[in-house]
C-alpha cells in the first residue's frame, strides 16, 4: 500500500498545478517582454527588441519625483506604524483595560475593509479638520491603516518571546525602559525587519487609499494611474518591470536577512549544547 | 510583573491615535450617511433620505446585485484554482514544496495595479491575445469584448487574490496530522473518500478564511472596474467614488460605504462563527 504522503503519482492534479503557475505568472511575463518591444503594448508577436522605453522612463522627471514621492511616504509610514504597532501590540499582549476587544478590533479593521472606506473615511476627517490634501495627508492615511500590520506581525513576535527574560531583566534591578531597550526589542529585532519591508512594500504599491488623499504631488502608483487614461506606451511595462525587479529584490533580501539569524540562532543553539 | 506606569505608556499612544485617526473618521462616515446635500453644500440635518434612495432606487440594487456576482464569481474562481494548488503543494509536491510556496507567494508582492495593467494590455483589441489569435489565424479581426466587459473584471480580480484564498487553504492543509489520512486508508478508505471525508473538512476553516478574504475586498473594489471593467461593469464603489467626485453628493456615497462596511463586517462575524465550529482543536 503507498504511504499517506507526499510521493503520490497525480498527473492530472500536477497539470492543473502547472496552469494555475502559468496563469499566475503569465501576465507578468507579458509585461517584462513587452517592455523590450519596440512596436507598442500589443500585437503578437513582439518583434523588435530595444531599450529605448528604458531610456524614455530615465528622462521622465515626473515618474522620478513621484518615485520619490513614494519613498518618502512609504518610509515615513513605516516609522509610524512600526512605532504604534509596536506599543499596539505591547499593550494587547500586556496590558488590560475597558474596550481591549474593541481596539483590537478598530486596529485590524483597515487590513480586511476595501480601501475605499478607509481613504474615504480619511477624506472626510482631513476636510472636517481643516486639512489640505497633500503628501502629508497620504502619509497619515498609510501610516494608520497600515498600523494593522504592523500590530499583527509583532503581536506574532510578542507571543513567542520568552518572558522570562524580561523578569530576569527587571529582577537584575533594570528599569522596565532599560528593560524594553536591552531586552525586548532586540529579541523583537526580526519581526521588526519583516513587519517594516512588508508595510514599505504594501505603502509604495497602496493605490486605493491613496486615490481619495491626494493633492498635487503624485505618488508613482497614482502617476502611473494618469498615464493610463492618457494611454498606454511601453514606458509604462518598463516602469513596472522595475517595480517588479524591486519587489522582487526585497523579498529576497528578506528571505537572506531571515535565513542568517535562523542559522545563528541555530549556532548559538549548538555551542549551548 | 510590569508596573502601572509602564502599562499606561504602551497602551495610551496607539490608543489616543486609533480613536483619533481611526474611530473619528469612520465615526464621520456614519454621521454624513445621515446629512443631506442642499444647493451644492452640505448640510447638518439629521434624517434618513439617503438610505431611503438607497432602498427605493433599483439602480442601486441593481448595481449592488452585479457587485456581488462579481465577487462571488472571484471568489469561486479562485477556490477552484487556489485549492487544488494548495492541496497539490501540500501532498504531492514532495521536495519541491518550499521553492513553488514562494512562487505563490511572490505575486502577493507585485503591485495590484502593475498586474491589473498587464490584464489591460492581453486583453485590449489590440492587445497581445488579439494578436496571438490573428496570428494564429483563429480570429481575423481584433475581438473587442474582452477587455470592458465584468468577464475582465472577474479575470483580474481572480489573478489578484487566488495567491491570497491559497495561503489559508495551504496553512489549513499543512496542519492537517499526516497519521490521520493513513489511519483513513488503513480503514480501507479510498483516496477520494479520504478527500471528502477527512481532508475537506479539516481545511473548511482555511478555505472559509480564504473565501471570506476575496469576496470582501472585491465587493469593495473600484479599480478593477476603471482599469478592465468599462460601463457594463461598474461596481457598488465606482458608484460611491462617483458621489465623491463629480456627482457631489458625500451624504449618499457615505450611506453606501455604510452598507459595505455593514455587510463586510456582518460577513466577517459569521466566518468567525463558522470557523469556530469547523476547527478541529
Amino acid at each position: 500500500m503507498t504511504s499517506a504522503n507526499s510521493h503520490q503519482r497525480s498527473p492530472l492534479l500536477t497539470a492543473y498545478a502547472v496552469l494555475v503557475f502559468a496563469f499566475i505568472y503569465l501576465p507578468i511575463a507579458v509585461l517584462i517582454l513587452y517592455s523590450f518591444n519596440r512596436d507598442g503594448v500589443g500585437g503578437f508577436p513582439p518583434r523588435h527588441f530595444t531599450l529605448d522605453w528604458y531610456r524614455q522612463l530615465f528622462s521622465d522627471a515626473a515618474i522620478w519625483d513621484s518615485v520619490v514621492n513614494s519613498l518618502l511616504v512609504a518610509a515615513a509610514s513605516v516609522a509610524l506604524s512600526l512605532t504604534l504597532g509596536l506599543l499596539a501590540a505591547l499593550a494587547l499582549d500586556r496590558a488590560n483595560f475597558p474596550g481591549k476587544t474593541l481596539f483590537r478590533r478598530l486596529v485590524l479593521l483597515p487590513l480586511i475593509l476595501p480601501g475605499i472606506i478607509t481613504g474615504l473615511s480619511l477624506l472626510m476627517f482631513a476636510v472636517f479638520a481643516g486639512m489640505h490634501l497633500s503628501l502629508l495627508t497620504v502619509f497619515l492615511g498609510h501610516g494608520t491603516a497600515l498600523i494593522s500590520v504592523a500590530t499583527t506581525e509583532l503581536f506574532a513576535g510578542l507571543q513567542k518571546l520568552d518572558r522570562a527574560q524580561e523578569e530576569a531583566s527587571l529582577d537584575l534591578g533594570a528599569t522596565p525602559w532599560q528593560t524594553f531597550w536591552r531586552v525586548t526589542l532586540p529579541n523583537l529585532k526580526l519581526s521588526l525587519v519583516a513587519a517594516g519591508l512588508l508595510i514599505f512594500t504594501l505603502s509604495m504599491d497602496e493605490i486605493a487609499v491613496s486615490f481619495f488623499l491626494i493633492g498635487r504631488d503624485n505618488t508613482l502608483p497614482l502617476e502611473i494611474w494618469g498615464r493610463l487614461r492618457r494611454g498606454i506606451t511601453p514606458e509604462i511595462n518598463a516602469i513596472s518591470t522595475l517595480i517588479f525587479a524591486a519587489s522582487v529584490a526585497l523579498i529576497v533580501i528578506w528571505y537572506r536577512l531571515r535565513a542568517r539569524t535562523i542559522g545563528t540562532e541555530a549556532q548559538e543553539l549548538l555551542e549551548r549544547l | 510583573m510590569y508596573s502601572r506606569a509602564y502599562k499606561a505608556a504602551i497602551s495610551i499612544p496607539p490608543l489616543l491615535w486609533v480613536c483619533f485617526f481611526l474611530l473619528l473618521p469612520y465615526a464621520l462616515m456614519f454621521a454624513h450617511s445621515f446629512w443631506l446635500v442642499r444647493d451644492g453644500s452640505l448640510v447638518h440635518q439629521w434624517n434618513l433620505q439617503n438610505y431611503r434612495a438607497l432602498f427605493t432606487n433599483p439602480l442601486y440594487f441593481q448595481v449592488f446585485l452585479r457587485t456581488a456576482g462579481i465577487a462571488a464569481s472571484v471568489t469561486l474562481c479562485s477556490l477552484l484554482l487556489g485549492y487544488p494548488l494548495a492541496y497539490y503543494l501540500s501532498f504531492h509536491a514532495g521536495p519541491r514544496k518550499e521553492l513553488l510556496y514562494q512562487l505563490v507567494v511572490v505575486p502577493l508582492w507585485v503591485s495590484y495595479l502593475v498586474r491589473g495593467y498587464a490584464w489591460k494590455t492581453i486583453l485590449g483589441s489590440d492587445g497581445v491575445l488579439n494578436g496571438f489569435l490573428q496570428y494564429l489565424h483563429i480570429t481575423h479581426e481584433p475581438v473587442s469584448f474582452f477587455l470592458y466587459s465584468p468577464f475582465a473584471v472577474v479575470l483580474m480580480l481572480t489573478h489578484i487574490y487566488t495567491p491570497f484564498v491559497f495561503l489559508p487553504i495551504y496553512a489549513a492543509l499543512e496542519h492537517i496530522p499526516r497519521p490521520l489520512l493513513e489511519a483513513s486508508q488503513d480503514l480501507g478508505a479510498n483516496r477520494r473518500a479520504t478527500f471528502l471525508r477527512v481532508i475537506l473538512p479539516l481545511s473548511v476553516p482555511g478555505l472559509l478564511a480564504g473565501a471570506t478574504f476575496a469576496f470582501v475586498l472585491s465587493l469593495g473594489d473600484f479599480l478593477a472596474p476603471l482599469l478592465v471593467g468599462g460601463p457594463s461593469a461598474t461596481m457598488i464603489a465606482n458608484i460611491v467614488q462617483s458621489l465623491f467626485g463629480a456627482a457631489y453628493d458625500w451624504p449618499l456615497g457615505a450611506a453606501i460605504s455604510v452598507c459595505i462596511l455593514l455587510i463586510t463586517a456582518s460577513l466577517l462575524f459569521t466566518t468567525e462563527r463558522l470557523e469556530k465550529r469547523w476547527s478541529f482543536r
